[in-house]
């Protein structure tokens, strides 16, 4: 999922300050997974602004929705018959939804409620790490399933470093070596000659390098 | 020959090779690395210029290399691949050979969280093993990376860094063949306490015949107090100091402590010698650079063949 | 400021800290009216919008009574319970209303004592602290106010 934490709510008043009415608008999705906007969120955000307001002697309306998701048009349609009501949005969505609800609706301000982080998984309920960055040609295959970019700290495909310490990073001993978890991998598979096979130099227009990306599939797109 | 270096030129003899290592200044004062190479000139072979160590700003390693080569000294440009992409590194190349700079070592580089600009991105636009790789083709395919065919190829002699005492200890040897498999020509290694581990780890690499393949030099840092001697086994990673050394040092007076800490980089050198694959030392005296002298007669490493730039 | 009377939610656990209010009852030991009790079959139950929105309604303190740890009748919905208070007490210090509105506080069912004595103490303790924010902001906005 994409995950994603609620920023300082100093941020969030300050950015709220000028209005009285707003929609906040939670996702269904990614960010409910990581509690970061979903519907229960949503909830507690609400009651937090309000009472942020109230202690100042002022009111914020706060009407409360959440999408099935932010990144689809149609879904965001649905926002259609709240936004005239509202002088601002505040979307607890991933970059991802702020952006396509202020893509609709043109003349609205729209403030992020959370910063988006990483794409990761659950380590456990609570805890979620990064796994992936997405470089656009997935080299798992080779690494027995860690990705060196997104777990190496210096997104080495030919490590580990020197620094590595009980298999773990020198940057933090709580983080993982991602070499050491290849490795590993590599011996339980019984795959350890892959380890010399040198990984050529990686080619980084197939991720961000190359521009803001786009996927067009012919044989969907309208 | 692949090139025309001094190293590469000690190394053909059978002699053991010497090199050491400065430290350029955190400000535009050049006067610091020309002090400091001038107290090795005569002792070693080649000397290392860091780059940005620990992650932290000080004049180029080229610029360094620059001064040093002026002075009619033989630089190796260490260059990390956490600063600069691809495009930057082959152009610096390319400059360091046009200034007669013909050694490199090939590094990663400590994470920007060690240094004073832990909010800068981190490059890694190729691993140190790519890097070597690149080197390599610019030198004996004349080419650049992308394809395009190199005016005036840069002959380059290729270094790239060793720790066997980092984590995993069974991957070590392997990490050394791929080191070797893309290119490398001269390997030196993290500073050596643990005698018995860098023994063990040998062991490994004559194994496999890699020695023959690549001209390992043993890294010696001496110890100027027990209080620094703690501070390299406890706070940095990939360093392997035995209790008995601390113990030494601990065991005499605060003024003796140095000269105790030259003598066990002394006796070190002398065990090392005697260890088949070890082609050189590398002396990295940090801040300490006026001692390498000194080490290097009392190991019997002088005097230095004299080999004409 | 004076005569002002605090208004306390207590979330009580049925199995524990309810228990032990009736306790307190049957032994006929006083507590302040101030606490107004709601019981949960869990202080697992009680989530964190359910301590927002009292507090947003006006009270002016908040507690989750649960069991003793080890003795959760759900395993370990005390646990979850505790985690969620210190979570919301650092958000309501964020907003300016003060995370000492809120407390966890543990007992066993038979403690009709500390229950009585834990609701005179958070009483006590809220009403120094005064009332919530929330309220007198518009308390202070009266008519001939500036």
């Amino acid at each position: 999922m994409i995950t994603a934490e609620r920023k300082p709510m100093e941020e969030l008043i300050e950015c709220l300050r000028p209005y009285h009415r707003i929609l906040l608008v939670g996702c269904n999705e990614c960010v409910t997974v990581c509690s970061a906007g979903g519907r229960k969120e949503v909830g507690i955000l609400s009651s937090a602004l309000q009472m942020a307001f109230m202690k100042e002697g002022k009111t914020l309306e706060v009407k409360e929705i959440t999408l099935e998701r932010q990144c689809d048009p149609e879904y965001i349609e649905e926002l259609v018959t709240h936004i005239d009501q509202a002088e601002a949005v505040m979307s607890m969505a991933c970059g991802c939804g702020v952006q396509e609800i202020a893509r609709r609706f043109k003349t609205k301000p729209v403030f992020p409620a959370v910063n988006t982080t990483f794409m990761g998984a659950s380590e456990r309920q609570g805890v979620w790490a990064e796994r992936c960055q997405g470089c656009g040609e997935c080299v798992l295959g080779l690494t027995g399933g860690v990705c060196p970019i997104a777990r190496c700290s210096k997104r080495l495909l030919n490590g580990p470093c020197g620094g590595s310490t009980n298999g773990k990073c020198e940057v933090d001993p709580d983080m993982d070596c991602a070499w050491q978890l290849i490795w590993d991998r590599l011996k339980a598979l019984g795959i350890e000659d892959r380890y010399e096979e040198n990984i050529a130099a990686k080619d980084w227009r197939t991720g961000r390098g190359g521009g803001p990306r786009k996927i067009i599939r012919e044989d969907l797109a309208k | 020959m692949k090139t025309e270096s001094v190293l590469e030129k000690v190394f053909a003899s059978g002699e053991l090779a010497v090199t050491s290592e400065c430290g350029p200044p955190r400000g535009a004062v050049p006067e610091k690395i020309i002090e400091k190479a001038k107290m090795l000139q005569g002792y070693v072979d080649a000397v290392n210029v860091t780059d940005n160590q620990t992650a932290m700003v000080r004049m180029s390693s080229f610029a360094a290399c620059v001064f040093i080569r002026q002075l009619g000294m033989s630089p190796i440009l260490q260059m990390v691949t956490r600063d600069r992409n691809r495009l930057a590194m082959q152009a610096d190349i390319l400059g360091a050979y046009s200034h007669g700079i013909d050694n490199i070592l090939c590094l990663s580089g400590d994470h920007p969280h060690f240094g004073d600009h832990p909010m800068a991105a981190n490059v890694h636009d190729i691993d140190s093993v790519q890097f070597v790789q690149m080197i390599r083709d610019m030198r004996d395919k004349g080419r650049f990376q992308g394809g395009d065919d190199i005016l005036n190829p840069p002959k380059m002699y290729i270094g790239a860094a060793a720790n066997p005492f980092a984590d995993p200890f069974e991957l070590r040897v392997a990490r050394l063949a791929k080191k070797i498999k893309a290119g490398t020509d001269f390997i030196q290694t993290q500073c050596i306490y643990n005698l018995d581990k860098f023994e063990k780890w040998m062991e490994g690499v004559r194994d496999r015949g890699l020695h023959e393949k690549v001209k390992i030099m043993a890294g010696i840092t001496p110890m100027k107090s027990v209080g620094m001697a703690k501070y390299m086994k406890n706070r940095v990673p990939g360093m392997d100091v035995p209790d008995e050394i601390i113990k030494r040092m601990a065991g005499v007076p605060k003024e003796k402590q140095p000269e105790e800490g030259i003598k066990i980089s002394v006796e070190a050198i002398e065990r090392l010698k005697a260890v088949e694959g070890v082609k050189g030392f590398h002396i990295m005296a940090i801040e300490w650079e006026e001692k390498v002298p000194e080490i290097a007669e009392r190991a019997g490493l002088l005097p230095r063949p004299k080999i004409d730039l | 400021m004076e005569n002002f009377e605090p208004t306390i939610v207590a979330f009580c656990c049925h199995y524990c800290a309810y228990t032990a209010a009736d306790m307190a009852g049957s032994k006929r030991l006083c507590y302040p009216s101030n606490v107004k009790i709601i019981r949960v079959p869990c202080s697992g139950k009680v989530d964190a919008i359910h301590i927002m929105k009292a507090l947003e309604m006006g009270a002016d303190g908040v507690y989750v009574a649960g069991c003793l740890e080890g003795d959760c009748h759900f395993k370990s919905g005390n646990i979850d319970a505790a985690k969620r208070v210190a979570y919301i007490k650092k958000l309501l210090d964020e907003i300016g209303i003060g995370g000492e509105r809120v407390e966890m506080i543990l007992m066993s069912a038979g403690m009709g004592e500390r229950f009585a004595q834990t609701a005179a103490d958070m009483t006590e303790k809220i009403r120094k602290l005064g009332p919530n924010p929330v309220k007198s902001a518009s308390l202070d906005k009266a008519p001939n106010a500036a």
